[in-house]
This record gives C-alpha cells, structure tokens and sequence, in this order.
C-alpha cells in the first residue's frame, strides 16, 4: 500500500511531528514498504478468531480508592524546560 | 586468585560476604576497566563514579556492623550492577537513548531497580540502548553507537546493546536490560551471554520508559543461568504500581549441581531452521540441541505455523502502543522544548527534533494503524494474528516442555550494514519476538562460534512463568559445557 504526500502530512499532523519536505518523502517511500509488509497478514482468514485483548489474564485488580504519597511538585517541576511558581509554563493555548 | 572481574556472580557474592575483598575493592576494579576500556567500546551512557564509591563505602560499612550483630546481610550487598538506560534510577539522569530527554533526572526508580537496591546492589551506571529500545544494534541511540567486544567493527545488538557489551568485556557482572520483541535475547546471543527475557507480567515496568506496553518486559544478562537466578527472583513479582504484574508467586531459584533434564521434552521447530538462517548459526544450534538430548532431554519435531506472520504482528502492535506511549514527549514536562509561541508548533518542533528516524518511523507507522478508517484493517487484524501465534504455542506446549531454535538468524554484522534499511534491521529479531507477542518467557544462551570468531546464541523458550524450567536447561546445558565462560581478548 503506497502512502501519498498527503497521507504522511495528515499522520505528521496527528503525530505532532515537524517535518522536512525531504524527511516526508524519505518517511513515504519507508512506511509505504513496511506497510506492503505487514499486509502479509491479509493473507490469513482471521473471521473466527478473537482478537487477543490481554496478556496475563488475571483480570482487573482493585484497590480502596484512598490518597497515597505524591511526588513533591518542586522535585518534578526541576525537570520541567519552563515553569512558574508551581506550574508547567506553556505558550498561550487561548488568544 | 582470578582477577575481581573475572569471577562468576556466584564467586563474587560469596567473596563479599566472607570478606575476601571489599565492594569498594569489587567497584573500583569495575570502574578502572570501565575507564580503561569504555572509551572505545562505548556502553555507557552514564557512569558516577562518586556516587558508586559512596555506595561502596556504605556496603562494607553495612557488612561489617551486620557481621558483629551476626545478622544476615541482604544477598547481593555491595554488588555493582549496571542498567538499561530505559529504566529510571532515582538520581541519575535517564535519556532512553534519546535527545528528547537529555538532561533528565528521575525522581524516582524502577521497581526491578528499587527491588535490587534494596537487596544490596548498587550501580555503576546507564547502559547505552537504541532510542526508546527501538532497534537491534544501538545505532539508533541518540549518542553513540556501542561496539561488540568479540569484534569492535560489529554491533553488539540490540536495544540492550550497551548493558550487553558492558557484561561481555567484564566491565559489570550482570546488567538489566528490557525485552519488547528481543532486546535482552538478541545482543545476548550476539555478545555471547546469557539473557533472560522473563514472562510478560512477572518483572514490573514500573519505571520503564514505555514502548509497547503490552509487550515490554524487565531482563537480566549475564555469563551463565546461575548469574541470572538470583537477579531474576529478586526483581520479578508482583508489584502494585504495575496492574498488569501477575500475583504468582516467584521461586527461590536453587540451580542443581545435577539437574534433572532426564526426560526433558524439547520440542525444535521446522519454522526456525528455514532460509535466512546462517549455515553456521544452524549447524551450532543443532548440535547444542544434540548436547541437550545426550543429557537425557527427547528431542519432538514441532511445528509453530504462524512464526512467518510474527514479525507483521509485530510491526503494527509495537509501533501501535509506541505512538500512544510517546505522545507524552511534548516539552512540557520534562526534557527538551524547541519554542515557537503557538502551543501546537511548539509541540511538534519539539517532537520533529527530538526524536531520532527510526523512533519518528515507528510513531508514524502507528498513528496511521491506529488513525480512522484504517484501526479494524491494521490493528484490529493483527491483534488477532496474535491470538494465532499464542495458539500455537499453547498447542507446542500439550506436547512439549521447552522449545528450542536460535535466537538470531545471523551472528554479529557490522556497524552501518542494515542502518539504511529498516525493514532488513527488522529480521533481526524474527524469532525473539514471537515470546513477546506470546508473553512467554525466552533465554539465550551462547552455543558457539562461527568461524570469524564471533558468538552463536540458542533460544529456549517455556510457558508463561515456566523462567525456572528456562534457567534449569540452561543451567544443565552450561555445566556440560564451557561456551559460557568464553571472553572477548581486550
């Protein structure tokens, strides 16, 4: 299955990644292959099979809803590129 | 007396504890071969060399007011161990191979890290990995590309390449490492060690840097089964932090000076022995499987008849979970940002120049599997491939108690031969990642050389949470013969 450019900039745009024209049509022609590969999978009648939804299977485990100990802010916001006072700082989201 | 890097775990635990040297001694031998060697062979990301030292000092001080209350010091007191840098250390910066996350210092640590520290272990450092543990050779990290001890023009595989070379030039005694479709068995079969790929839901990932959550699991390399015994049931179990760790229970591992392998049904399937595989990789493999039968085990033809769609199974679920995984990497909360003053663009500059190709690759593989219209055909599809595949193992297993093939098609390649093809890097892992879609524990072991010198490993594999059946075989395989003790000249 050939991917086109619009395509690879409709998926850049959902993966918010920036892209080169260059690195698009290099990524194209790349996915484009996988994609032929995988389709290797169209060849088997899957009708009757269930898809495999879990690993372990033990089920959901539950717990008492009660608050635990957080991690102190100040020690997460020191990794944080930007912040202020006790927030994550980032370009305005409103005008 | 061998030279401290040159003992067995074993040795080197029960040398701790009866006093023959001290962790500082152990640690400072570790660190003068780092330093010697790691400036070429590159499997370190990070090393604190201040903060292993202290750690030292406080193991023998630990051990000595233990020895005079005649308590019990915990099993791996003052055991230098180095780490995958997927899994958070608290303190010591965690980058995942990437430069989207340079200069990040967790706040914390891993459970299977946490679970070591408090039996004693301490760290000599960060092990160098493909970005994000995508990829079969290192060169996909960010920083460098870490080279194989056995030949230095060669990868040492693949994503735990770095803890994987840092073992075989005896630069750590045993390393983490983390498997999502092969990254614990594959660089161990290429380095000529001994990894262990336990089942899915036995390690926690709590603090494993996520790629494909349903597929990621915590494992150990090292130079033989009995190294591996003890780290395994120390890390693995249950943990609340990770809702998809089983409640199982983990054994004590005691490895038998004369196991029991009589009997043993080991089940060889035609799907791992086809074209593409190395003469000399099958020749090697068939003959340790021969070892194993003259040990007593019975050899059953077998048949896995959907290990061909494996590796599309594979390429449509790993880079699924990954693009919903990463999408955390946003420059907000941690690592790198790249400003722009719209909130979106800043989003995808920073994205764009901090992810690497085959990271870039692979969200986008799984944006569009996972994006409208195409989720039934690609997704949908190969999660029920992958009931198929677990089937069939299900089935080998009625029949069988170990399955044995190699683990990789070839030996070591050379650094930059399949860096411009992905799709070729892939094959790498064809016969790993079947466990990983399975859930099924896996372990390489080394077999033997070809004839350019370099590492042949075999897979066992086991059914879920069988490791001690694994480490068992093994173990039997490796007191028959000496692969296992096998070093690179450095």
């Amino acid at each position: 299955m050939a991917l086109s450019k619009k395509d690879v900039d409709h998926i850049a745009h959902l993966a918010r990644l920036h892209l080169s024209d260059e690195e698009k049509e290099r990524y194209r022609g790349q996915l484009s292959d996988i994609l032929e590969h995988v389709s290797a999978l169209n060849a088997l009648d899957t009708k009757d099979v269930a898809p495999m939804s879990t690993v372990v299977g033990e089920g959901s485990r539950l717990r008492e809803d009660v608050p635990g100990d957080a991690m102190p802010r100040e020690d997460l916001l020191r990794n944080a590129p930007d912040s202020d006072s006790d927030q994550f700082r980032v370009p305005p989201v409103l005008d | 007396m061998s030279q401290l890097h040159e003992l067995s775990l074993s040795q080197t635990l029960s040398g701790l504890e009866a006093g023959d040297f001290s962790s500082l001694e152990l640690s400072s031998a570790y660190l003068k071969r780092i330093q010697t060697i790691d400036p070429q062979l590159k499997a370190f990301l990070h090393v604190d060399e201040d903060s292993l030292l202290k750690s030292a000092k406080a193991a023998d001080k630990q051990r000595s007011s233990a020895s005079k209350t005649k308590e019990k010091a915990p099993p791996l007191l003052g055991l230098p161990i180095a780490v995958k840098d997927v899994l958070a250390l608290e303190g010591m910066p965690t980058t995942a191979g990437s430069r989207i996350l340079e200069g990040f210092v967790p706040t914390y640590s891993a459970t299977t890290v946490t679970r070591l520290k408090e039996a004693g272990a301490i760290f000599l450092g960060k092990t160098n990995t493909d970005e994000f543990a995508m990829g079969s050779s290192t060169e996909n990290s960010a920083y460098f590309t870490t080279h194989n001890p056995w030949d230095f023009d060669r990868v040492p595989g693949g994503s735990s390449g770095g803890s994987a070379a840092a073992v075989a030039a005896a630069l750590a005694p045993v390393a983490l490492g983390t498997d999502t479709g092969g990254s614990v068995r594959q660089p161990a079969s290429l380095c000529g060690l001994t990894g262990l790929k336990p089942s899915y839901g036995r390690s926690s990932r709590y603090g494993l840097i996520a790629f494909g959550s349903s597929l990621d699991v915590v494992g150990v390399l090292g130079h033989s089964a009995a190294d591996l015994s003890p780290i395994f049931s120390i890390m693995a179990g249950f943990d609340p932090l990770d809702a998809t760790t089983s409640s199982q229970p983990v054994p004590q591992i005691n490895l038998s000076e004369q196991p029991k392998i009589k009997g043993l049904k080991i089940g060889v399937p035609s799907e791992y022995f086809i074209d593409g595989v190395n003469s000399e990789v099958e020749a090697a493999v068939r003959t340790a499987i021969q070892e194993l039968e003259q040990l007593g085990a019975e050899i059953i033809e077998i048949s896995l008849p959907h290990t061909e769609y494996a590796l599309p199974v594979y390429y449509i679920i790993g880079p699924a979970e990954a693009s919903a995984n990463l999408a955390r990497f946003d420059g907000v909360r941690y690592g790198l940002r790249v400003e722009d003053d719209d909130l979106i663009e800043m989003f995808k500059r920073t994205r764009g120049e901090g992810f690497g190709p085959e990271v870039t690759r692979r969200i986008m593989i799984g944006t569009y599997a996972l994006s409208a219209g195409y989720y039934e055909a690609y997704y949908g599809k190969a999660q029920k491939v992958r009931t198929l595949i677990r089937q069939d193992f299900e089935k080998a297993f009625e029949q069988v108690d170990v399955i044995a093939g190699p683990s990789t098609p070839t030996t070591a390649f050379r650094i930059g031969q399949h860096s411009d093809d992905p799709l070729e890097m892939y094959l790498q892992d064809v016969f790993t990642l079947p466990a990983n879609l399975a859930g099924i524990p896996g372990i390489s072991l080394p077999v033997g050389f070809d004839k350019k010198g370099l590492t042949i490993g075999m897979q066992l594999f086991a059914p879920h949470f069988e490791e001690e059946r694994l480490l068992q075989a093994s173990h039997a395989f490796q007191l028959a013969t000496d692969w296992h003790a096998r070093r690179p000249e450095l």
